[in-house]
């Protein structure tokens, strides 16, 4: 019972922390259109403007958002700048980073959905397969090793970026081992699992100790989702400089904490110009 | 103070240190900084703290209880723009940005990459508002705000020019200008910042521009402008200033009345809009179109920014034209309409020759020079003789405010394609939304931060340079007033042989004008080729 106590826990964490910081951020106001422009704008009519990278509609800045949360585009950008004699740059595209996080993305994405047939009775997707997992893991170790080899992303790294990467690890490797060499009774997971979805927990059994690493491990990164950068999954949707339209010229934005500004106002201006003003022609509003 | 050579500021070390960072604190080494803001500007502006001090001073006089007044500063930012809030929380430190930072090209030190810059008040984010750093300090990457905290602020905030690139590359879409925008709220809060910033905004307070410029110098400036072009055409255009009645207001950055060479994009303005007969008037009170408040504060940005529209409305004006201008375009597109707004007293703007509906600034009612001419050369109003430029090979630098806060890129390609037979692009990296910046934007151009300029500048100024070298290229073509200011001096030290123009300037060197007479000389009083 105490697994189901922590597996509990833990989600209650996540989804507590999960609702308080998206509220903390969706309460914040967005007091200024800033989108963030990567193409043409849309002005005269012959000049063709770019509605998915500077986007007009609220449509548009949302295919734009799904563009970055799925096939993250800005990434695809990535350039590597290298400094030659001349002076010279030169910018090589430099996709290693998109690709890998790329993979690491869908393949623990597809490997939790392959999860979900624990939970719903009869399962209606089967596991993910052996390719997946290994993408799993190289994604993971590429993502590890760039911190580690690339001098300057060592020394960018906080300590706290390897903590997700090392629960990551255990979460996978733990996950990996059960399933193909180390096999654990299926059945009595998807007895515990269910038990855990009806709200009638029962204790696992005939599991073994790789299954409890496995849940510990899981239980521990989902409760630090939310406190920690990996509130990027859901921060990813609230980036005003890529969830705004482009039209703040033809559409106003109000600002719910502005106050009217302290203007040096014209008359007081003409009154400290006037004499020179009347001397030099230029129209006044009192002599 | 000598200027260090060329090729003493191309040893650049991009390696880290092994020291993990943090590391010790900012170096204020001279020709990397600018100079404090003067006492009598922020006496002026209200600000807080006024007092003689310089950055290199070990005591800053900051008021005894400056900790608790940035702490509250940035409680309240927190509440306040949900960019810095989600901003502080969602980094992964991927490290994509780290090279797309023009200061960091150029001087390899690591806290100018954006990551690392936004860093500096991450960390002390995490030790004040999150229950991770409040516990665990250093290991949760948290630190306590320090004097050398706050003198690292100061150095690396005042080493970002809020050109927005990095935030083009990043995944969560992390816009380094808004941490920058708020970290300098911070620091003015506790009367920490520039003179090449505050003193222009003192000025623009009392006169209406930066420059300090008052009313009747404004009105002298333009009659010699049209007395110049009377010289060099024969036509002798209008040029009125704070008239009644007109159709348009025409705002243009100040730099345009007295800079040089921002000086011929003024004369050009003035020709396309005699040729056009447009009835517009300029506002020596509203004689400003950059907003140097932009890099105080918002609300100093407000205040500057509340007199175009105020002024507007005083003359009784239907819609605003703005001129060639980085900033002031950022200011005018994405903030004027919620700063100062409603201009429901203007009229969406409507261009009187072509009738073209802006629709694009039907609610703002305020348009870029470049639109309205683009429009009227598409629709083919103006008559060009392309020739008159040939003896330019002309590149063109995006202005990182209008390509990445606007999206203004075809409509001055457009002009210059209609206005020069020579234009050929820069390396596709470093133009459009992926264009780098002057490396004096933001207020940073102080002769002082000379070896900063220069460093923030390289990455655009190589670029330069390989055009020069496959093109011929000898003309940079922009449509801002501190790339006017700087890149001038920048081309010089890095690249030599290369001049820098407004757009407007080439557009006027080929307009020819209804009944004018054969020139003699461009604009610049040069022989046509």
């Amino acid at each position: 019972m105490v697994t189901a106590a922590i597996a509990y826990l833990a989600f209650a964490i996540f989804v507590a922390g999960t609702v308080w910081r998206v509220v903390a951020w969706a309460r914040v106001p967005v007091p200024f259109p800033i989108a963030l422009t990567c193409g043409q704008q849309k002005s005269l009519d012959g000049i063709r403007a770019a509605w998915l990278e500077n986007p007009w509609t609220p449509a548009g800045a949302a295919c734009r958002t799904a563009l970055e949360a799925l096939l993250f585009r800005s990434l695809f950008r990535n350039s590597r700048a290298q400094f030659l004699p001349g002076p010279r740059f030169i910018y090589r595209p430099a996709l290693s980073l998109w690709a890998g996080a790329l993979l690491f993305h869908v393949c623990l994405f597809w490997v939790w959905i392959g999860h979900l047939r624990f939970f719903v009775d009869p399962a209606l997707l089967g596991p993910a397969n052996r390719f997946v997992d290994a993408g799993l893991l190289a994604g993971l170790a590429f993502l590890f090793l760039r911190r580690v080899l690339d001098p300057r992303l060592r020394y960018l790294t906080l300590l706290s970026d390897y903590l997700p990467l090392a629960l990551l690890a255990t979460v996978a490797s733990s996950g990996i081992l059960m399933r193909w060499w180390f096999h654990t009774d299926a059945a009595a997971v998807k007895r515990f699992a269910l038990g855990l979805a009806t709200f009638h927990p029962i204790a696992p059994v005939g599991v073994g100790l790789l299954f409890y690493v496995h849940l510990f491990a899981a239980s521990a990164l989902v409760a630090t989702i939310p406190f920690t950068k990996l509130a990027h999954i859901a921060g990813v949707f609230f980036s005003p400089t890529r969830n705004l339209p482009n039209r703040s010229r033809a559409r106003r934005h109000v600002n719910p904490w502005l106050a009217p500004a302290q203007v040096h106002t014209y008359a007081e201006w003409e009154d400290e110009f006037r004499d020179r003003m009347r001397v030099a022609g230029l129209p006044l509003e009192r002599q | 103070m000598a200027e260090p050579k060329p090729d003493e500021l191309v040893q650049i070390d991009y390696a880290p240190p092994h020291a993990p960072w943090p590391g010790p604190g900012a170096q204020f080494r001279k020709g990397t900084y600018s100079h404090a803001g003067a006492a009598k500007n922020l006496k002026y502006l209200g600000l807080p703290n006024p007092r003689d001090w310089q950055p290199p001073d070990a005591d800053w006089k900051l008021p005894e209880n400056w900790r608790e007044i940035v702490i509250q500063g940035m409680r309240e930012r927190l509440e306040k723009y949900r960019s810095f809030r989600l901003f502080m929380d969602i980094c992964v430190r991927c490290g994509a940005c780290a090279d797309k930072c023009h200061f960091y090209l150029g001087t390899g030190d690591p806290r100018n990459m954006p990551v690392l810059r936004a860093e500096l008040l991450r960390s002390v984010y995490r030790r004040y508002f999150t229950p991770a750093g409040r516990a665990l300090g250093r290991l949760a990457g948290a630190r306590d705000l320090t004097v050398d905290v706050l003198k690292e602020w100061f150095y690396y905030f005042y080493q970002c020019t809020e050109c927005r690139r990095c935030s083009v590359y990043c995944p969560f879409g992390i816009d380094t200008a808004e941490v920058t925008m708020v970290a300098r709220e911070l620091l003015n809060l506790v009367g920490c910042n520039i003179n090449w910033i505050v003193e222009p905004v003192a000025n623009c307070q009392r006169t209406g521009n930066h420059l300090g410029i008052q009313p009747h110098g404004f009105k002298d400036t333009l009659d010699f402008a049209v007395d110049e072009i009377a010289e060099l055409t024969g036509i002798r255009v209008e040029a009125s200033v704070n008239r009644k009645g007109a159709e348009i207001l025409f705002v243009a950055p100040s730099a345009d009345f007295y800079g040089t060479p921002h000086y011929y994009t003024l004369l050009g303005y003035l020709m396309v809009l005699h040729e056009a007969r447009v009835d517009y008037t300029f506002s020596a009170y509203a004689s400003e179109g950059g907003n140097f408040g932009m890099f105080v504060s918002h609300e100093l940005m407000q205040r500057l920014n509340a007199k175009i529209y105020a002024e507007a409305r005083r003359l009784g004006v239907k819609w605003v034209l703005g001129g060639e201008c980085g900033h002031m375009w950022r200011v005018l597109h994405q903030y004027m309409n919620t700063l100062n707004g409603p201009p429901d007293f203007l009229e969406p703007p409507v261009s009187p020759v072509t009738g073209t509906v802006f629709s694009n600034a039907r609610s703002a009612c305020a348009v870029h020079i470049c639109e309205f001419t683009a429009d009227l050369v598409a629709h083919g109003k103006l008559r060009l003789e392309p020739a008159r430029n040939d003896r330019f090979a002309v590149t063109f630098h995006d202005s990182c405010n209008t390509a990445r806060g606007m999206g203004l890129l075809e409509e001055p390609r457009l002009l210059l394609r209609a206005a020069c037979n020579r234009f050929f692009e820069m390396p596709e990296n470093t133009i459009r939304e992926r264009t780098l910046c002057c490396g004096s934007g933001a207020g940073l151009g102080g002769d002082e931060n000379f070896e900063t300029r220069m460093r923030g500048g390289l990455p655009r100024a190589a670029a330069v340079r390989q055009v020069k070298e496959a093109h011929g290229v000898n003309l940079l073509a922009c449509i801002c007033a501190i790339d006017k200011a700087s890149l001038p001096k920048l081309l010089d030290y890095w690249v030599g042989g290369v001049e820098v123009a407004g757009v407007h300037e080439l557009v006027g060197n080929a307009l020819v004008i209804e009944g004018e007479k054969p020139r003699a000389t461009d604009l610049r009083g040069e022989a046509y080729v």
